[in-house]
């Protein structure tokens, strides 16, 4: 027996003001997989996935997580479930430690230092648990992002560009830490500019175009015998527009 | 000039009228930006963090409340207090009680206004990290002020120099009775009535004294502050 998707989006439209910005019919999301969204700037990627962390409500449609039907107020047990790492870190003031242990300090975590710590560890940055957040490099500032979402045990972790701007070392080092995590189960939503991450690491790839879902493929197919001629046009790295 | 001589001696040559205006300036002043701060802070971040309708006009009258005059507070406190006023039941006019009304309501536009600027200076990205993080409201709203901490405390530094250096309000809703409602500000004016320069001048000094002490004792504070942030 196939086990319940961890999302089901029915009928979602997310409009900013007039403009329709989201459209998707129907969309499912199973545990444990990483599924990648790719597609132009505007296409409504961020969109979904702040719709996805529970940070905005569409203006229509039913989103069901983990079997509940979500309303526009989402019980904090269920918002605590799911995280997202953005593009820019936007980190706390204080150490590296208080960053990453802050999420575990929200849930009353007894061990919050020595969990991150070893978070810290895990990105290849425990040198750096005492320094200032505000004096880390890009690089290290969204390691310790992904420290700190990782830390508290996401059951979906969504990741909105994280490696945009970032350097070929600091790129791996990500790419690594969010593959050890997907292979531990975590389910994970990638939001990515370069097709290439989404072939290394992903196990179904979305294309994403006006808000809506052009084509939506286990990653294999997704690259090699794509249906839309807009995916293909994007694969040989075409404009869109 | 030997002013500064003759406010030293009013302090220690163990006047105790002069104490007792001190004492009171500070408690009266003190408790008003304690019970503003409670309310102003959160009130504050509130209009600061959140939509909701009327939020400009809100916005709007607590702008316009910065710039209150003293003294047209101290007669709509004069009013609301007097003995056929709605609160005259209360007994509190030509009271500190009265006093400390008075300046809530001046200091209280002063800390909700500044409060809203320094939580709106935030990231907003950092808010919706935080909230991505799984923190509840409450927490939000607190790691937000935490955020702004420094400049949350230039409200608070900024409220208490509008009601300490205040004459009008307390002036009319206090009476400035001796040994019982006279502050550092209406023993000023009495003072200089009476032609008595000595001791006006020598009260002012006290008063720029404590204000100065208080400011460097909050500037100390923001320092701290400040370093906690790195």
């Amino acid at each position: 027996m196939k086990a319940q998707p961890i999302y089901q989006l029915e009928a979602i439209q997310q409009r900013y003001g007039e403009r329709l910005v989201l459209d998707i019919p129907s969309l499912q999301i199973e545990r444990g997989e990483l599924l990648a969204l790719v597609g132009p700037s505007g296409a409504g990627k961020s969109t979904l996935l702040r719709i996805l962390n529970f940070l905005e409500t569409p203006v229509q449609g039913q989103v069901r997580f983990a079997g509940h039907v979500l309303g526009s107020r989402v019980p904090l047990a269920l918002q605590r479930r799911v995280t997202t790492v953005f593009q820019r870190p936007a980190l706390l003031s204080g150490s590296v430690l208080d960053n990453v242990a802050y999420g575990l300090r929200l849930r009353r975590h007894p061990e919050a230092r020595e969990r991150a710590r070893e978070a810290l560890t895990e990105v290849g940055l425990a040198h750096l648990a005492r320094a200032a957040a505000h004096t880390l490099s890009g690089g290290e500032a969204q390691r310790v992002a992904l420290a700190r979402a990782l830390v508290i045990a996401p059951e979906v972790l969504l990741l909105d560009e994280p490696t945009a701007n970032l350097d070929p070392a600091n790129i791996a080092a990500i790419e690594r830490t969010v593959a050890e995590a997907h292979r531990r189960g975590t389910t994970i939503i990638l939001v990515t500019h370069n097709i290439f991450q989404a072939r290394r690491l992903a196990q179904r790839v979305a294309l994403m175009l006006d808000g809506r879902i052009i084509e939506l493929a286990p990653t294999e197919i997704f690259f090699e015998a794509p249906r839309d001629p807009r995916t293909t046009a994007f694969i040989k790295g075409d404009m869109l527009y | 000039m030997n002013y500064w001589q003759e406010a030293i001696n009013l302090l220690v040559g163990g006047n105790s009228d002069v104490w007792a205006i001190i004492i009171l300036s500070l408690q009266v002043s003190g408790l008003a930006l304690v019970v503003s701060s409670i309310i102003g802070v959160p009130l504050g971040s509130l209009i600061g963090l959140h939509t909701f309708p009327g939020r400009q006009l809100v916005i709007a009258l607590v702008y316009t409340g910065m710039g209150f005059p003293p003294v047209v507070i101290g007669l709509a406190v004069f009013l609301l207090l007097s003995r056929s006023g709605p609160l005259g039941f209360l007994g509190w006019l030509f009271t500190p009680s009265a006093m400390v009304l008075a300046q809530v309501i001046l200091a209280l536009p002063l800390v909700i206004g500044f409060t809203m600027a320094a939580v709106l200076a935030v990231d907003p990205a950092l808010r919706i990290q935080i909230r991505a993080l799984g923190a509840s409201p409450t927490q939000t709203t607190l790691a937000i002020l935490w955020e702004a901490r420094v400049g949350v405390l230039v409200a608070l530094i900024a409220g208490f120099g509008g009601i300490i250096s205040e004459v009008g309000a307390v002036m009319l809703v206090g009476g400035n009775i001796q040994g019982s409602t006279r502050v550092l500000t209406t023993a000023i004016v009495l003072e200089t009535r009476k032609g008595a320069f000595d001791v006006a001048i020598a009260l002012a000094l006290v008063l720029l004294g404590i204000t100065f002490v208080i400011n460097l004792a909050m500037l100390q504070l923001q320092g701290t502050l400040l370093k906690a942030k790195q």
